[in-house]
């Protein structure tokens, strides 16, 4: 029998529901280390590796005190001897109280979540979701801006392919945002995200420039890096590759407030000077994730 | 009227059953497969090619004794939505069914997404109505959008 908790989508959750995931993941950025999954064991199965995503993962039970099984590369695993991937949920979740997946391919999450009688947490699903990510996102705008009401948000980059993008227009749209939506045309926003933000009364613009005008009155930059494999065409890819650095006198005229954004890895699409700025965030951004993480897996375990 | 029923009369008439007419002809081995009718045990009839005032050339279904449910004629509008069904009792019309969209759509419909897990395990693919006046779907799985218009019927 499947699972009614899993965590596969942040269009699940509601703006209560994030709230709450927020607030606890508050609490354990005050106190990381609390043993309170003794005895539990969370599994980390990642199909498609990231090292990054899985050690955050890993780190977040280890300091709850939880066992973590798993691997790190389906090459290792059953599924590279033709294992379906009901098998695999199936015999781990005999195993695992909890079971956090990565995939390459798009609804596997989904599909596990139908399967498993233990929770699901999807820790991206190919371009689809990955919805622990948008929590740390907004875990971060709300730590740098004190409130995620009434925010203005211009999110640069690859606004068609980028799912982190998708998500937190999805998961901002309970908070009254603004966006700005700066990308090169063939990169803009899917059309079906702008219909989204009209049914929800969001106001939005679109520009393909980033300059000072662009992000003058911003609150949250949003940066994303344009990925290589999302192209078919490698002409298309190289003539955009590069169209967006962000720079030191491009941040002169934005306001105080302002905090940089990136789900990383970046690839040149911030300047190595803009590190040492005190609107860049990323880095802590992603600290965010294991309180984000630590959150969910309580939350889903019922802790 | 005479002109009329003498065409009608091309296609065995019905007693008792389900008449599925103004299907476009090149929809019509679609529609058969759709509704499973090659494994059907009732005595089915079709008129391919006829001539229609409505579309260039029609095809007609006749299915005797036997009254196909609302989930069951609602996937004819995913392929046909323009056909018109009609319960016959003893000869007359009894009832007409206005075609509608379902909500879901189950097993029919192969998702285009090669990436899908649909398309990468032994399982139903499952498309949930988004906006049915547009004749929009999503994928429950891999959540990307699809038209009917776009559709492919799973082989
Ligand atoms: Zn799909």
């Amino acid at each position: 029998m499947a699972s009614e908790k899993s965590l596969v989508s942040i269009s699940q959750y509601g703006k209560d529901k994030i709230l709450s995931i927020l607030d606890r993941a508050a609490q354990f950025e005050q106190n990381p280390n609390q043993k309170i999954l003794d005895g539990k064991v969370v599994a980390t199965l990642f199909f498609e590796p990231s090292t990054r995503t899985r050690l955050s993962f890993e780190t977040a039970a280890n300091r709850l005190g939880a066992r973590v099984i798993g691997f790190s590369d389906a090459s290792t695993s059953s599924t590279t001897k033709g294992e379906t991937l009901k098998d695999t949920i199936t015999i781990v979740a005999n195993y695992a109280d909890v079971i956090v997946m990565r995939h390459f391919i798009e609804g596997a999450a989904r599909y596990a979540s139908e399967i498993s009688k233990v929770p699901i947490i999807n820790a991206g699903d190919g371009a689809n979701q990955h919805p622990t990510q948008t929590l740390l996102d907004l875990y971060s705008i709300r730590k740098t801006q004190g409130k995620l009401d009434n925010l203005k948000v211009a999110m640069v980059g690859d606004l068609k392919y980028g799912r982190t993008v998708h998500s937190l227009i999805n998961a901002l749209s309970h908070f009254n945002p603004t966006f700005k939506f700066i990308s090169p045309k063939v990169l803009e926003l899917p059309n079906a995200y702008k219909l989204f933000c009209d049914e929800k009364g969001i106001k939005y613009e679109e520009t393909s420039e980033l300059n000072e005008d662009a992000i003058a009155d911003a609150d949250i930059l949003y940066m994303t890096r344009v990925q290589k494999e999302r192209f078919t065409d490698l002409f298309e890819y190289e003539k955009v590759k590069n169209i967006y650095v962000l720079t030191n006198k491009l941040l002169e005229g934005t306001k105080d407030n302002l905090r940089i954004l990136h789900p990383l890895p970046r690839v040149g699409e911030i300047a190595d000077e803009v590190d040492q700025n005190p609107k860049a965030y990323y880095f802590q951004q992603a600290q965010n994730g294991l309180y984000a993480r630590q959150a969910v897996i309580c939350d889903l375990l019922g802790v | 009227m005479e002109k009329d029923a003498s065409k009608e009369m091309k296609v065995a008439k019905l007693c008792n059953g389900t008449v599925i007419d103004h299907i476009p002809s090149d929809k019509l081995f679609k529609v058969i497969s759709l509704l499973g009718l090659e494994n059907f045990n009732n005595q089915v009839t079709f008129g391919y090619n006829l001539d229609s005032k409505k579309i260039s050339k029609k095809a007609i279904i006749k299915i005797s004794d036997r009254f196909l449910q609302p989930e069951e004629v609602n996937k004819v509008a995913i392929i046909a939505p323009k056909a018109k069904i009609v319960m016959i009792r003893d000869y007359e019309v009894a009832e007409k069914i206005q075609l509608e969209l379902p909500d879901e759509i189950c097993g029919d419909v192969k998702c285009l997404n090669p990436k899908c897990i649909t398309n990468n395990e032994p399982m139903k693919t499952r498309f949930v109505a988004i906006n049915k006046a547009k004749g929009l779907f999503m994928c429950h799985y891999c959540e990307r959008a699809v038209s009917t218009e776009e559709m492919l019927l799973k082989e």
